[in-house]
């Protein structure tokens, strides 16, 4: 314990003494932590690339970590030897490194990208701010695909389609936690929207939540990584499925596997970047400088050309074009686009945070039973 | 025999020996010296620090330590909300860690027991400034001179020191942040304001402190917290400053005689949120404000400390402990589905010639070479429903197309895949010690009139015991502690308790019970061994 204290008072004594002569030194390394697969290499592509291109002589190394970020950058700190520079973390991860102190706070109009037009960075990203640590990239969403070929003569059109199991006969997979699925299970139990967070902050709610799921809980593959869902739907083992709809897009337009998108209910997400605290004054000046450039709304806009998540910035919207690769429009594609978000849900953090660990022992409780 | 041998160089012969012997034992603990530091400290050190956190609650106190205090005397059996000291020691307490964003830490540690206090403390760090603006407006309004730091710090500044109160300060300071506190600050109480105005002495001298030790500023010229307008506001409500003439003693006395707002801590606190004024919050904070807690490991055996004592988890919410048995219980059939499965295996191996075994041996080590992973995977691709097994069954006709078997996402699958993993663990000791099994007691139990099976079970297997018994403390060992194998292919009744130490480890940060779930894990597996030690005996274990 004396080692760690020893520790990290030499960082914040770097820290506290540095800050003041710091200007303009940055550090050439950068680690950036992210989630591997397509959407890193989005990143890689939309902003990475041209921030070295700018800036020769950085270099940026990949930390395929984001799952574990958290975690990590606990034990990270307590030993007082942060490695990292700059993480992606969904939302509710970035308000938790917040709230552990962590994280570092950042001034949106003071530290990120103004849009073309003058806007500033808090008006452009809007609600989408929700921690004081979080720089939001991008809006994703969980969405239901079903396999068009094994629903019959008429497609699922609601969520609800979920419990239906005798329209739509055979396995669904749905993700191993609670979050999104009691919503949905309240949803389709006849709980209005706007209701939907009082009944489930009761044990009565969570109870018929847990009911309803029930319903279909011997029809039910569960998931816990963002994958499984497509495969289970390409191999046929299930006839619906939620993910994220990016790993869908991927499925239908790049695989052109035989599955269709049913948007009712999406719950939006975010995902962002966050920078830790007890980094030296040079690197934490790189990475400010970095996901200044990175969060800007051309970047951002960019970004959709590669996957298709929605940007962060209400500016970017406009600017989101074609597919690389494919050439397809990606605004289609994309779960705020109108046509899409007809009926959506956003994640909220705040319930979740106090509610996660209580709802989720239940739900482990009920899994296990 | 009375008269002692002596060696050579006439010391007793016994003590020449004993330093020859004690010599030669220091020398090869020299020799073995650097791997026993680095496996003390990377092994031992940190596997004890990590089972440490099961028992260790310091925040609690570390972050509220006045408002504990305050609330050791009250009773939350009268179901009355504690009085307004405890509220009043809570606002400086929260306000000093919503300044080191502290407050959040332990709001969720505390979420941990009581579901929504995380936001209750997330939320009411943020509202804590309004109260101090409450004062500090018409403080300002009457003197301007109070806007300024120096006027502060000429008030509580001087000799003689207040030392106690400083070094009080800067312990409190260093258990909040974590960061030592030592060094200069520039700033020491004087002894007679302190007695005068104790509160906003205290306040003053840990902002200092923070100030100095954890921003790096020179208190004596920034202008401190908002808690402290509020501080002198209660202070001056009972202070007798009429012998008082050190600096500010008109700036005092003029304060005294204005109408300041007195301060409502209850109330404040009722403002920011309605929980407050519940017995809730302060239940969870008394219940759980001991340095050190049996509670996480009543936790993970489903049990809770509650203000009435020890009670069981709700009957929806109890899950480990059906989860430990799954774990020992599953474990301990793999372990035997792994012996059935590898006994013959390694008896062809020891029994084939040379080039015929190392053929064999390649093919079992050649999966224990290829990542967990894709084998875990490989068995989803075999097992699943559209899988290649289903398809063969249904292709023959064993099982119709509309009813296909259900191989995975279960506690078979789990089994399945995981002795498929664990076979080689089996295997190789098994081999090693029937490799040593002459063949010659085998023929000579037949040529004395023994039957195959007699000459196998009487001569032949009590000699591969110990082999068997290697494999099945490896196997049995590595099971209980599985972990992607149950998630990938384990569905709900698959799982083991791993996954829950996982998913408190990286997704509920909720170490303490990560670490005593790990502790009781690791005490299963010494029980055990013990056990095993006992009827089996620890000697007839060979790895070869």
């Amino acid at each position: 314990m004396q080692m760690t204290k020893t520790l990290l008072a030499t960082t914040a004594l770097t820290v506290a003494s540095g800050t003041a002569f710091a200007d303009g030194h940055m550090a050439s390394d950068m680690t950036l932590v992210s989630w591997g697969g397509a959407y890193q290499s989005s990143q890689q592509n939309a902003y990475v690339a041209p921030y070295i291109e700018m800036n020769p002589g950085v270099t940026a190394v990949w930390d395929e970590s984001s799952a574990e970020a958290v975690a990590k950058l606990r034990a990270m700190n307590e030993a007082g030897n942060v490695t990292w520079d700059v993480v992606d973390v969904v939302a509710a991860d970035a308000i938790r490194l917040c709230d552990e102190g962590l994280a570092l706070e950042i001034d949106a109009d003071e530290q990120l990208a103004a849009a073309p037009d003058g806007t500033s960075a808090s008006d452009d990203f809007g609600d989408l701010l929700v921690s004081d640590c979080f720089i939001p990239q991008i809006v994703y969403s969980t969405t239901f695909g079903y396999r068009t070929d094994l629903v019959g003569d008429t497609a699922p059109t609601s969520v609800c389609a979920v419990f239906d199991t005798d329209a739509y006969p055979g396995k669904r997979s749905l993700e191993k936690r609670p979050i999104n699925n009691m919503e949905w299970a309240l949803l389709c139990d006849g709980v209005a929207k706007e209701d939907v967070y009082d009944v489930l902050g009761t044990a009565e709610g969570q109870d018929q939540a847990l009911a309803k799921l029930d319903t279909i809980k011997d029809d039910v593959i569960w998931w816990s990584a963002g994958a499984d869902t497509p495969q289970l739907l390409a191999d046929g083992e299930v006839v619906m499925g939620s993910t994220y709809n990016g790993r869908l897009f991927a499925a239908i337009e790049e695989q052109k596997q035989p599955i269709g998108m049913l948007w009712d209910a999406q719950v939006f997400d975010l995902d962002g970047w966050i920078i830790p605290t007890g980094l030296s004054p040079e690197r934490q000046a790189r990475a400010l400088d970095f996901v200044k450039f990175a969060t800007d709304t051309q970047r951002l806009a960019d970004q959709a050309k590669y996957i298709s998540y929605g940007p962060a910035r209400l500016s970017s919207a406009p600017l989101v074009g074609k597919h690389e690769s494919l050439g397809i429009d990606m605004a289609p594609h994309m779960p705020t686009d109108p046509e899409n978000a007809k009926n959506t849900f956003l994640y909220n953090y705040e319930f979740w945070a106090d509610y996660r660990d209580d709802i989720d022992a239940k739900f482990q409780a009920w899994l296990a039973q | 025999m009375a008269e002692t041998m002596l060696a050579a160089d006439g010391t007793p012969l016994k003590r020449s020996l004993a330093r020859a012997l004690r010599r030669q034992k220091l020398r090869a603990l020299a020799l073995i010296a650097p791997l026993l530091i680095f496996v003390l400290i990377t092994f031992i050190v940190p596997i004890a620090s990590m089972l440490f956190r099961s028992v260790e609650n310091e925040i609690v106190q570390n972050t509220l330590p006045y408002t504990v205090q305050e609330l050791a005397s009250w009773d939350a059996a009268t179901g009355e909300v504690p009085d307004e000291p405890v509220f009043e020691a809570m606002y400086f307490d929260m306000f000093i860690a919503a300044e080191a964003k502290r407050h959040t830490r332990l709001g969720t540690r505390l979420n941990y027991e009581q579901t929504g206090l995380s936001s209750l403390f997330r939320q009411s760090g943020r509202k804590l400034d309004d109260l101090g603006k409450d004062i500090q407006k018409p403080l300002e309004k009457l003197n301007s001179d109070w806007k300024d730091g120096e006027t502060w710090y000429a008030i509580f500044n001087g000799a003689p020191a207040d030392t106690a109160l400083l070094a009080t300060q800067r312990a409190r300071v260093a258990a909040l942040t974590d960061n030592p506190t030592e060094g200069d600050v520039n700033f020491a109480p004087r002894a007679d304001i302190a007695q005068l105005l104790p509160k906003t002495a205290r306040a003053y001298t840990a902002w200092a402190v923070f100030e100095a030790t954890q921003d790096g500023r020179d208190p004596a010229t920034r202008d401190p917290w908002e808690a402290l307008p509020v501080a002198l506001a209660t202070d001056l409500q009972t202070a007798d400053l009429s012998a008082y003439s050190g600096p500010g003693a008109d700036l005092l006395r003029a304060a005294q005689s204005a109408d300041l707002p007195t301060p409502d801590f209850t109330a404040a606190f009722t403002d920011m949120d309605e929980d407050w004024a519940t017995i809730i919050p302060w239940q969870t904070i008394q219940t759980h404000s001991s340095t050190y807690t049996g509670g996480y490991f009543l936790n993970a055996v489903d049990a809770q400390k509650t203000p009435e004592g020890i009670a069981w988890q709700p009957d929806d919410k109890q899950i480990l402990l059906k989860l430990f048995g799954r774990t020992i219980w599953m474990s301990l059939l793999i372990t035997f589905s792994c012996i059935a499965l590898g006994y013959p295996v390694a008896w062809l191996l020891a029994n084939l010639p040379m080039r015929k075994a190392n053929m064999l041996l390649i093919l079992v080590l050649l999966p224990f070479w290829t990542s967990l992973l894709v084998r875990t995977s490989a068995w989803k691709v075999m097992l699943q429903q559209q899988g290649v097994i289903n398809d063969v069954l249904v292709w023959i006709g064993l099982v119709d197309d509309a009813n296909r078997l259900i191989m995975i996402n279960n506690q078979f699958g789990t089994i399945v895949a995981m002795t498929h993993i664990l076979l080689p663990f089996m295997i190789l000791p098994m081999y090693s010690v029937m490799q040593t099994i002459q063949p010659s007691y085998l023929r000579a139990a037949k040529s004395l009139g023994a039957t195959n099976w007699t000459a196998f079970w009487r001569v032949y297997f009590p000699q591969s015991v110990p082999g068997i018994g290697a494999g099945s403390i490896l196997v049995f060992i590595l099971a209980i502690g599985y972990y992607i194998t149950p998630e990938i292919v384990g569905g709900t009744k698959g799982v083991f308790i791993s996954n829950r130490i996982a998913y408190h480890i990286s997704s509920s940060l909720n170490w303490g019970l990560a670490a005593a779930l790990g502790s009781i894990l690791l005490a299963a597996v010494l029980v055990l061994y013990w056990a095993y030690d006992k009827i089996v005996g620890i000697d007839n274990v060979k790895l070869g």
